[in-house]
């Protein structure tokens, strides 16, 4: 596939040799976010003043000889649920609408200090709940390889400013999915890291023990260098891994021989059969490449869905109460305490948060724990026992990302359940805490984008990239 | 508050044969530099949200990293109180309030860091300590307008949260207080461990040290009554009062055919009873759950024992020590108050100097009560007043106006003392005579307390030591009238 | 809440239930969102279902994916935000404090 856009690793080395600078580059990207913005939909907030007094800077050192960051003038647009000190972070909610946190988050500050522009916030479900972004409080993104499709979800705003060439790359949050589903919807490489490889403090939480911050990139090197940038320990966070960040972007050239893949020997029902053919044609190119192909079941992989919409949800319930009127965000004005919680509460989520607080919140009630959330609990660990059976037989595992290609906008929105199956080969890997990507292989039906999703173990990645870079180069 | 709460006071019988039974849930804030989960400063009495960051707001996106040091803390006051330290974990308890930031309270629930202690009370009372778990701690509202700041018909609440996430152990007995004295040595003896260990400053009228009180009435024997929690008992005295009101109102209710309704009670101090707060029909569902923002907390061995060894001698101990150096009992006020002051290395130290133990107990409880746990005055220079005062050089008053002066300078050579006040004692021919001259001058007195009259040995007494200028020893006057009578 | 189920998961949920469960949640709906949330999370709780069939009596529960231990900060002061700062953003605010309608009951410990 030919890149439309120049990628982060380009423009990065562009602008250090001087063969163009971080100004011109971001206007570059302004231009195009004038051109198709009103079509696309993908930020809640471009900050168009602060990023080019960031451009400016990123050129004022290079003219001072200053030492440069990785990703110096890079332009890079956020999910909108990640804190950006001063800046609005709307989680596309109402109920945090004009919320502008007091501090940055981890991530944020990383790419700060790498030298990356932010160009905005992107738009998303909200708080991150759901596979379309059409559960934004502030109106749908729309997929910009065809804007009566949708992008993926819950961080379309994020895919589709990368796939509109609005950012060279994006960071955005998977609980689920979130990134490598829209990144498949989208044609581009999505990384949902291991579980606290990359610091969750300063994302605003869905599901603590699930969410993962990573990158949309065009390329599997530009994932490589963003995962750099954003990984590794922080003592702000205390589910973040105490390992150093390995390397991944030295490890791209190694290939695949000798690689053992992992196929999925029954593939649940749902798949569209194009999807189906770009999987046993990324197969074939891996094993062209020296890979072995091996058969691996998941025999608890049918009970994820399950499994994640009770966990998610509980700890959802919990995260979202702090969402109450009292120190930030929206407010209803009533009598008492108690009735302005509830009117607030009612009057700034959407319908499909307060599905998942409710659903949450019954889960994990007296009476109800242990049939629910409690049995949740150790079907997660079967999923997870899954996986080191399997990964005794392979290095990766090889699925589809979505089951689907972009579905047309509107097409999910009436049965909540339908919409969840979109997310049955992303959410295992969340539900054991486990490395996954997405790389764009190719087309199917409407000749929208099919991403293949390579899941590895935990800190797996360095094999990961080996595989995603492999397909990569035969597609 | 003061030594007295600890000794033995009267708490009356129940009538009937009703017997109470009693727990007690203290909170106590630890004494930390900052937050239990952040770095946010741990400070009473700042400027309202002064002490306040993401975390402490529960910001979205702040996440809680634990602070190490509530964690050392919390394992020296587990082990002071005779607890197995393990393996833990933090739950969140979900329930809305204007206080509670996140909506949830980060605290230990079924794995607390602490479990199966005990305390030993005067007369070998043994009470179990079930659990001593690390949580965090509420903000606090002002309630204005209305009545006189009540919650209930107060026009609007204002909120400071710098306490919010001030590092609290909560430490829960087991049921086996039987009456108000024992719970308020409990809490006097919880608070003097407090002290020792350096966990807290333990103030309950500040509030960094709050007491929860479970009541139930039963007759011996029986099982266990429905109990009531009583809350905001705010001083030791208020414990005592609050048990003995609420075990009564218990057993009134009983005997008058009613049934005690499991619920939440408030005491009101300035009108010595409890109130209703709410009953559990409309107890809430805390919904805990296991906290995915932190991690397991397994003290290593190395870790804890270190920490034992570390711990000082408890007040226990050290009243023991003291009453087997000064043969006091152990259970006697002067121990206690010695020890509370953190005195009785002191006295150790007079007895080391040579001094008299039992004297050096008598005169630093009675003089030292505004010096701290180092009196300015040199042990060695208590010593040798005490020996004058053995050696019958000077007379207990004597001793007492000298030690005044010592106290009163800082310190002070108590020989120079007494020669500068002529403090000489005289030797038992010179009061002999005194004796005899007295005898001969009342002859009247003398006479009657020959016939027994004990009183009249006053103005015989009094006509010595007026003779003497107040340098004989007021006891062996005494002794040598004694004597005389008997001849 | 009604009595615990044992074993499989309990009945199919009331509007009674989902009227207690969006109280814990503070959340007010109204009697049309009480209906269609009740046949909503119904119609989920039913999918929810297939885990019944599972064994999972020997399983240990997995509420976090890596088993990681004593996570700690040293016990220093760090600057945090400023007030003023907070209580512009804040709903409502007075005398440095957040200000919120009275309560009519005490909180928990």
């Amino acid at each position: 596939m030919t890149q439309p856009f120049a990628t982060v690793v380009d423009i990065a080395r562009d602008i250090a040799s001087g063969n163009t600078s971080a100004v011109e580059v971001l206007e570059h990207h302004l231009a195009r976010i004038n051109e198709r913005e009103h079509d696309i939909h993908a930020f809640n907030l471009v900050t168009t003043e602060q990023a080019r007094a960031t451009a400016q800077q990123v050129d004022a050192d290079i003219k001072a000889g200053k030492k440069l960051g990785p990703l110096a003038g890079v332009p890079i647009a956020l999910k909108d649920n990640m804190c950006t000190r001063g800046i609005e972070t709307t989680c596309s909610s109402k109920i945090l609408e004009g919320w502008k946190p007091p501090y940055d988050a981890t991530v944020v500050t990383r790419l700060q200090q790498a030298g990356a522009v932010m160009v905005g916030k992107t738009n998303l479900d909200e708080f991150a709940m759901g596979s379309s972004t059409e559960n934004s409080a502030f109106g749908p993104t729309k997929n910009p390889l065809d804007t009566t499709r949708v992008p993926g979800g819950s961080s379309g705003g994020s895919a589709a400013a990368v796939a509109a060439g609005f950012a060279a790359a994006s960071l955005g949050s998977d609980t689920g999915g979130s990134i490598r589903q829209p990144a498949s919807l989208c044609g581009l490489v999505g990384v949902k890291p291991t579980y606290g490889l990359v610091s969750r403090q300063g994302i605003v939480a869905f599901a603590s023990s699930l969410d993962q911050v990573g990158p949309f990139t065009h390329t599997v090197a530009d994932a490589a260098l963003m995962m750099e940038v954003i990984g590794g320990h922080d003592p702000l966070d205390s589910t973040s891994l105490p390992q150093p960040m390995p390397s991944l972007t030295s490890v791209l050239g190694q290939g695949v021989t000798g690689l053992r893949i992992g196929r999925l020997a029954d593939m649940p029902d749902g798949c569209e059969p194009e999807v189906l053919a770009r999987m046993d044609a990324a197969y074939a190119a891996l094993q062209a490449a020296g890979a072995t192909i091996v058969d691996i079941s998941l025999p608890s992989l049918s009970y994820c869905l399950t499994a994640y919409y009770l966990v998610a949800p509980a700890e959802a319930s919990s995260n979202l109460a702090r969402y109450d009127g009292v120190r930030y965000g929206m407010r209803v004005e009533t009598a008492d305490l108690h009735s302005m919680y509830g009117a607030t509460r009612a009057a700034g989520f959407g319908a499909e948060v307060k599905r998942r607080i409710m659903l949450g919140t019954y889960a994990l009630s007296a009476g109800y724990f242990d049939a629910y959330y409690g049995k949740a609990l150790k079907v997660r660990r079967l999923i997870a026992n899954d996986f080191a059976a399997a990964y005794e037989k392979c290095d990766v595992i090889l699925t589809p990302t979505s089951p689907t290609v972009a579905f047309p906008l509107g097409d999910k929105t009436s049965d909540p359940l339908t919409m969840y199956l979109c997310d049955i080969f992303t959410i295992p890997t969340n539900l054991a805490g486990h490395a996954a990507m997405s790389v764009p292989f190719g087309t199917g039906a409407h000749n929208m984008p099919v991403g293949v999703q390579v899941l590895a173990p935990a800190l797996g990645e360095p094999t990961m990239f080996r595989v995603a870079a492999e397909l990569e180069r035969a597609s | 508050m003061s030594n007295a709460s600890s000794a033995p006071q009267h708490s009356t019988a129940l009538p009937n044969g009703w017997e109470m039974v009693v727990g007690l849930e203290v909170h106590v804030e630890l004494d930390t530099k900052t937050k239990l989960f952040s770095a946010s400063p741990n400070r009473f009495g700042d400027e309202p949200n002064t002490n306040i960051d993401p975390v402490t707001l529960g910001l979205p996106g702040a996440l809680p990293v634990l602070n190490k040091h509530a964690v050392e803390l919390a394992i020296r006051l587990g082990l002071a109180l005779n607890c197995t330290v393990q393996p833990s974990t933090f739950h969140r308890k979900n329930y809305f309030y204007q206080d509670m930031p996140k909506a949830y309270q980060i605290s230990q629930y079924d794995q607390p860091i602490n479990i199966d202690g005990f305390m030993m009370l005067p007369g070998d009372v043994r009470i179990g300590i079930e659990r001593a778990h690390l949580e965090e701690d509420t903000g606090k509202s002002t309630h204005i307008g209305g009545t006189s700041g009540r919650i209930h018909g107060s026009d609007y609440s204002l909120v400071d949260f710098n306490r919010a996430g001030v590092p609290l152990v909560e430490i829960v007995s087991r049921p086996d207080i039987r009456n108000s004295d024992q719970a308020r040595q409990y809490v006097a003896e919880l608070r003097s461990i407090l002290l020792a260990v350096g966990a807290s400053d333990a103030k309950m009228e500040e509030g960094s040290m709050r007491c929860d009180v479970n009541v139930s009435v039963r007759k011996p024997g029986e099982p266990f009554g429905t109990r009531c929690e009583i809350k905001n008992v705010n001083s030791i005295r208020a414990v005592g009062k609050a048990i003995d009101y609420e075990a009564r109102r218990q057993i009134d209710v009983l005997e008058s055919g009613g049934t005690i309704r499991q619920e939440t009670r408030h005491w009101d101090d300035s009108e010595g009873r409890t109130h209703t707060l709410r009953t559990k029909e409309d107890a809430d569902d805390y919904r805990y759950f296991l906290e995915p923002d932190l991690v397991l907390l397994d003290p290593d061995q190395a870790w804890i024992e270190s920490i034992r060894a570390s711990l000082p001698m408890l007040p226990a101990a050290r009243r023991a020590q003291l009453a087997t150096l000064t043969g006091a009992n152990k259970e006697s006020e002067s121990v206690y108050v010695i020890v509370e002051r953190g005195q009785d290395e002191y006295v150790s130290a007079v007895a080391q100097a040579g001094g008299d133990a039992a004297r050096a107990l008598v005169y630093v409880q009675q003089a030292f009560a505004e010096e701290g746990s180092t009196p300015k005055v040199a042990a060695s220079d208590i010593a040798t007043l005490t020996q004058m005062e053995r050696d019958a050089k000077i007379t207990a008053t004597q001793a007492k106006t000298i030690l005044s002066e010592m106290v009163a300078n800082g310190g002070g050579d108590p020989v120079a003392i007494a020669a500068a006040k002529g403090f000489e004692a005289l030797d038992t021919s010179a009061v002999e005579a005194m004796v005899d001259a007295a005898i001969a001058q009342q002859a009247d007195a003398w006479s009657k307390f020959c016939a027994g009259e004990e009183k009249a040995m006053g103005a015989l007494v009094g006509a010595i030591m007026k003779a003497s200028q107040g340098k004989a020893d007021g006891k062996v006057v005494t002794a040598i009238l004694q004597a005389r009578r008997t001849q | 809440m009604s009595t615990p189920p044992t074993g499989s998961n309990p009945a199919r949920i009331t509007s009674e239930v989902v009227a207690k469960v969006a109280k814990l949640a503070s959340l007010q709906l109204s009697e049309a969102e009480l209906e269609l949330m009740t046949s909503q999370l119904s119609g989920m709780l039913d999918h929810f279902a297939d885990i019944d069939k599972l064994n999972l009596s020997n399983v240990a529960p997995l509420a976090q994916p890596f088993p990681l231990k004593n996570v700690f900060r040293e016990d220093v002061v760090v600057a945090g935000v400023d007030r003023d700062e907070v209580l512009a953003a804040a709903p409502a605010a007075q005398e440095g404090r957040f200000r919120v309608p009275p309560s009519s009951g005490l909180g928990e410990q």
